[in-house]
């Protein structure tokens, strides 16, 4: 097989609104055991619909157990889905078998959180880079080697790692080798998930950077899932908020800021900190009530009406919000929203 | 004492007036590792007051948590406390955690001093009742009556803020959510009313929403408890809204100290003006791109010549490379290790010239 050239943009952004990635009523459902629990299901994702246009990044967010890093893997077909549909342009990659999903998957490419043990130990770094080259019947060849020194460069690395050791690397450096890996095929879509978590403050700035630079000259539409609504606000251009395997709010960044309409997005944005004791000393944490219910027996009715602080009887317990579109630009699913 | 302190050469001691709760001086604890001698605390110095939330802030390996560990004598080997005194000043004299014997150790811990880590799960017992867990905490040291003790359990979970807290004392510690986790590991830690909690990272496994809520109880417990705290963090906001008085740690010594709002407004360290600047902040303008700290930490077996942040500093003088600098007053009990005075950078000026 071929390899085409780096892409190297001049003018980023593509077409925004033509999506790349659809993703239509996916659900993701994990039976769990015999015995006990026999016949459960932990519903990680259970009807989930949304675009990614080409060229964004749509920051994904939610607290832990949310479905979030699920949604991501199915959406690159890492994980199957228990139902629903993802297109990339118009192909519905849940249809594809074999030789056909094969040739989809490299286009769509993940960066994982952990470093550590996303990177095989006993590989040098020009393996690790390579590998995919190698799985998608790249055969050696000088190309191939100057491919993989490229990509080390653009992710800042130099080419003299090509022979040397995860662990002779900063946790930093490790995830700039994790990303080459992930770009060495040329993806047009990458879902990064919770790239930054496993790193220092410092060291955080300069992954963002990266990304940021290369996804404007590779012309890469991100997915970037975290938890982090800080980072999130700087990253994304719309952001999609997610709650025990709903998305409750999508909305273009600068807007959910200035104003969520989902009580949900409202309390997570007011628990965000600043390190400035004044400005921290006004800022109102909206205390949620309880905690998350389980994914295995989510409430009836709005799945967050147990800890919503404007929950109004009897219908958010009975009836489930749809995600809906509204003016702007933006979709919530609240019976009330905007109110909190 | 306080004749003492004034005239004590460290200058971390220069503007301490009144009697601490704990004074850490001069703190040395190596890890004598086949590789070398590892100095993760490198001549610490810092007071806390009674009823004082004071933050040791830095990133991962500057030495913050095995400065906590350390005044528990909790460290574990290869590392040891090679030099430097922990002044623990219950009632009049201070006592020198460094040299304690085990048995007064075992009193002073989870007695006057609690210690609550990040991960509740690796240190609540899997295999007891969480209740039971707080009683133990109780009965190991005797404040309390074995009856007392029972009668307290409840209560507690319940100052703690958690919810069904009768119900849920019965419950094993696997059964419960991170939050719910962390609510019973600062029940032990405080049953016995100790003067002084260290916290290291106790939000960092929670959820935002649940961090908010650890930490308004974090809050109550510093003023209505009058427990004094040391929250050792790499977050700096999450020193902002609990501590009036921060300590930078970079590379195993104190790079800048002082009041919280003096610090974190007007930072005088280059290291902590770039800590602040590197992480997106909701209240700023979003910049174009992220004011990165090139490099990465170093190496606490081979720190730096000179000023351990020198090679990642872009202020950095000749000088820098050759001597180390002393940490100096740079204003109100403010102090701050660097040859280069910031003075006229403030934060807000992005690239301001030195």
């Amino acid at each position: 097989m071929n390899i085409r050239p780096l892409r190297i943009a001049a003018t980023p952004r593509a077409d925004e609104a033509t999506p790349l990635v659809r993703v239509e009523n996916v659900t993701k459902h994990f039976p769990i055991g015999r015995g006990l629990f026999g016949g459960q299901v932990v519903r990680a994702v259970d009807g989930v619909s949304f675009a990614i246009r080409t060229g964004e990044t749509l920051g994904l967010v939610g607290e832990s157990g949310c479905g979030k890093s699920t949604l991501g893997r199915v959406i690159v077909q890492l994980q199957p889905a228990t139902a629903g549909h993802v297109f990339f342009e118009d192909t519905d990659l849940v249809s594809l078998r074999g030789e056909r999903l094969r040739r989809m998957r490299r286009q769509m490419q993940m960066v994982f959180q952990d470093p550590y043990s996303s990177l095989n130990p006993r590989m040098t770094v020009g393996d690790l880079v390579s590998e995919p080259l190698t799985n998608f019947g790249m055969a050696r060849s000088r190309d191939r080697q100057r491919r993989v020194t490229d990509i080390l460069r653009l992710c800042g690395l130099s080419a003299s790692a090509v022979g040397r050791y995860p662990h002779e690397f900063s946790a930093g450096q490790r995830q700039r080798i994790g990303i080459a890996r992930a770009l060495v095929l040329n993806p047009r879509f990458v879902v990064a998930d919770e790239p930054l978590s496993a790193l220092d403050v410092s060291v955080q700035a300069q992954i963002v950077n990266l990304l940021e630079d290369l996804r404007s000259r590779l012309q890469l539409t991100y997915l970037f899932i975290t938890h982090d609504l800080a980072v999130v606000r700087h990253v994304s251009d719309r952001v999609a908020v997610m709650y025990l395997g709903r998305l409750v709010e999508v909305a273009r960044t600068a807007d959910l800021f200035a104003r969520p309409l989902h009580p949900y997005t409202t309390a997570l944005l007011s628990a965000i900190r600043v390190p400035d004791p004044d400005l921290q000393a006004r800022r109102r944490p909206i205390l949620l009530k309880g905690e998350l219910p389980s994914p295995m027996r989510p409430p009836s009715g709005c799945r967050f009406h147990t800890r919503c602080p404007i929950a109004r009887f009897p219908i958010c317990a009975e009836r489930e919000p749809a995600l809906e579109q509204r003016r702007g630009d933006r979709a919530v699913a609240c019976h009330f929203p905007g109110k909190l | 004492m306080a004749s003492a302190a004034k005239t004590h050469s460290d200058p971390g001691r220069r503007n301490q007036t009144l009697t601490p709760l704990l004074r850490v001086e001069d703190l040395r604890t190596y890890f004598f590792t086949s590789w070398g001698v590892v100095r993760a605390v490198d001549g610490v110095s810092f007071d806390v007051g009674p009823g004082e939330a004071v933050g040791i802030v830095g990133e991962s390996g500057c030495g913050k948590s095995v400065t906590a560990l350390s005044i528990m004598r909790l460290v574990p080997p290869p590392g040891r406390i090679t030099g430097g005194r922990i002044l623990f000043y219950a009632g009049g004299e201070g006592q020198d955690v460094a040299r304690m014997s085990e048995r007064r150790l075992r009193e002073l811990r989870g007695s006057d001093v609690a210690m609550v880590f990040s991960d509740p799960m690796t240190s609540l017992n899997p295999v007891l009742r969480v209740g039971d867990q707080v009683r133990e905490a109780m009965a190991a040291h005797r404040r309390f009556t074995p009856r007392q003790a029972g009668e307290r359990v409840v209560p507690l979970l319940q100052r703690m803020r958690l919810t069904r807290a009768s119900r849920r004392a019965g419950t094993y510690p696997h059964q419960l959510s991170g939050g719910a986790r962390q609510r019973v590991m600062l029940a032990m830690g405080l049953s016995n009313e100790p003067r002084l909690l260290i916290a290291d990272e106790p939000t960092a496994a929670l959820d935002l929403t649940v961090q908010a809520q650890v930490v308004e109880l974090l809050m109550d417990l510093n003023r209505e408890l009058g427990t004094a705290i040391v929250l050792v963090t790499h977050d700096l906001s999450l020193v902002a809204s609990l501590c009036t008085r921060v300590v930078v740690m970079y590379a195993g010594q104190v790079v800048e100290q002082g009041p919280a709002r003096q610090l974190l407004r007007d930072p005088q360290h280059p290291y902590t003006w770039s800590l602040l600047r590197a992480a997106p902040r909701i209240d700023r303008p979003r910049p174009v791109r992220l004011a990165a700290i090139g490099g990465t930490p170093p190496d606490a077996a081979r720190p730096p010549f000179g000023c351990r942040f020198h090679p990642r500093c872009r202020h950095r003088v000749d000088r820098c490379s050759s001597d180390e600098p002393p940490l100096d007053p740079v204003g109100d009990h403010h102090l701050a290790r660097c040859w280069v005075t910031m003075d006229g950078v403030a934060a807000g000026q992005p690239d301001g010239p030195l």
